[in-house]
């Protein structure tokens, strides 16, 4: 080997060959997707379809601002916050705990081993994670249905969808990103005898700070629109409303209702962006 | 004189297998100052690692304090742990903490977890912390944040936070390395002092040679994972110090010179 590198003969990068498999093999992944998708751009563009989004783009305008539905246009917009929050915060009560349980970062049997926790703590965290995986896996909608099913209509149910299933995904999200920052903080407070939540806390956390605060906030988005999906299956909020209007083809009312989801993402962003500079 | 740490044929592989320590067999005991010198990849960082408990031997016997730390519950084990203070060569702050949080997590161990969440929000002892950064010439630094430092005070913000710990045995992994010579002879004095006044032991390793001899009673030579030398720093002579940084495939590569073991001799100088 050392002699191909003097005599100047090229080195041959030992990656390329997997690089390129890895490639091909992504490609050979692809092509079924398409084309058990059915997906066909064609279609968006045939006759009967332009004409029938021109309709109801042309109802957009102008805009619905009677002050009757304005009043109730507001009244559904501080509904849709009002669960996106709750939802959030219920499920944050639970991520936080389960992300913790779950996470690889606070392993100590990991510690002499070079990072790699011993099979048996390994397993201790499966239920944790086991968890995550069913509240995530169920859609937010069926929640949604099943919810409204056990607690009757309204934004009650919306809430408890959302705590589910963001709970789920905070949850994983969280404890990926306590072993994606600099695991050597927490590694060296562990190995000065510190127990395991200190160590998240003085080592972990104002690493993963900005990044936690930064998913949270786009999930808190998410979870906007989740809630006027939900709305439709009857959770209460803008979703509501918006079925209504659609179904009376009130093409002005939706569009200031796409408005003011608009400028609650853009709000959203903004927010982001502030916290970010605050924690990152 | 308390016995510190005993190891009896101690042996660690690397994770591919080679050894990366073989036959260690070491007696320290308090109020000692070792030396841990050697050639990069001898195995300086691991024997530490080890002292530390942050690695364990698959060979040989490992006392720590009077205690196998291998044989305690990882609670104990954690208890231990508390009573050891490790410097590392890279100190393992998150660059956006404080300074006098960064520092005052060298009493985790020892703190209650009410404790340690209440002083993340409010520092429940700057004095203690700022007394331990001002015999590093630091205590201006108190509330600045550690990505705001430079490499060299970042080092001594981590040599700060064990003399903070007051831990029975410090292990110090090249705690100068990124110091000018003036600061690093400064700072082992400050943990020489330290190891002397708590009547405590204190394991370095340094490669700089001469602040080894000067600063240290007791000098033992890595070479290879094994220890090739364990004496009195003022009996440690030039030709072992050679032999012990001789480096085969250097002098190859620069075809032998007449005064090619002179030279290897002033590498360690800081």
């Amino acid at each position: 080997m050392n002699s191909t590198t003097t005599t100047g003969v090229a080195v041959r990068d030992p990656a390329a060959l997997p690089r390129l498999l890895l490639t091909l093999l992504a490609l050979a992944l692809l092509w079924p997707g398409l084309h058990f998708s059915e997906l066909n751009i064609g279609v968006l563009f045939d006759r009967d379809s332009t004409r029938a989004m021109a309709t109801l783009l042309a109802d957009f305008f102008p805009f619905a601002h009677d002050v009757e539905f304005l009043a109730l246009l507001w009244k559904s917009t501080l509904e849709t916050l009002a669960i996106a929050v709750a939802g959030m915060t219920l499920a944050l009560l639970l991520a936080a705990p389960a992300s913790l349980l779950a996470t690889r970062a606070l392993s100590l049997s990991a510690l002499p081993r070079d990072g790699r926790p011993s099979p048996l703590s390994q397993s201790l965290r499966w239920p944790a994670r086991a968890v995550l995986i069913v509240l995530r896996s169920v859609p937010e909608i069926v929640w949604a249905l099943l919810f409204v099913r056990a607690v009757g209509l309204g934004a009650s149910a919306g809430v408890l969808a959302i705590a589910v299933t963001y709970a789920g995904m905070l949850g994983k999200v969280y404890a990926e990103i306590f072993e994606s920052v600099d695991a050597q903080p927490a590694r060296a407070l562990l190995a000065g005898g510190s127990s395991r939540l200190a160590a998240f806390f003085y080592g972990v956390l104002p690493s993963a700070a900005g990044e936690l605060v930064s998913y949270t906030v786009y999930r808190w988005e998410c979870a906007v629109r989740a809630s006027v999906v939900m709305g439709f299956v009857g959770a209460g909020g803008l979703g509501q409303q918006m079925d209504l209007s659609l179904r009376m083809f009130a093409g002005d009312e939706v569009a200031s209702m796409l408005l003011v989801f608009l400028l609650l993402v853009l709000l959203a962003d903004q927010l982001s962006r502030f916290l970010r500079r605050v924690f990152v | 004189m308390k016995t510190i740490a005993q190891l009896s044929g101690v042996g660690v592989a690397h994770a591919d297998g080679t050894r990366a320590l073989d036959g260690i067999d070491l007696h320290i005991g308090s109020v000692e100052r070792v030396a841990i010198i050697g050639p990069s990849g001898a195995g300086k960082t691991t024997l530490l690692r080890l002292l530390a408990t942050a690695l364990k031997p698959d060979r040989g016997q490992l006392q720590l304090l009077d205690k196998n730390p291998w044989q305690l519950s990882s609670g104990a084990r954690q208890q231990l742990r508390a009573r050891i203070g490790l410097i590392h060569q890279a100190p393992p702050l998150p660059p956006r903490q404080r300074v006098v949080t960064a520092v005052s997590a060298g009493r985790l161990g020892q703190w209650r977890l009410g404790k340690s969440l209440l002083n993340l929000v409010y520092p429940l002892d700057s004095v203690g912390v700022r007394a331990a950064l001002a015999r590093l010439d630091l205590g201006d630094k108190l509330f600045a944040r550690c990505d705001q430092l430079s490499g060299g005070q970042l080092q001594r913000v981590g040599i700060a936070r064990v003399l903070y710990q007051s831990p029975e045995l410090i292990l110090a992994d090249e705690p100068v390395a990124s110091m000018d010579p003036v600061l690093a002879g400064h700072t082992l004095q400050v943990l020489c002092e330290e190891a002397q006044t708590r009547g405590i032991a204190l394991i370095a390793s340094l490669h700089a040679v001469d602040l080894a001899l000067r600063h240290f009673q007791r000098i033992i030579g890595l070479r290879d994972g094994r220890i090739a030398f364990d004496r009195r720093a003022d009996t440690v002579t030039p030709d072992e110090l050679a032999a012990l940084y001789a480096n085969e495939q250097l002098l190859e590569q620069a075809q032998p010179a007449p005064n090619a073991t002179a030279t290897v001799v002033r590498i360690p100088l800081c």
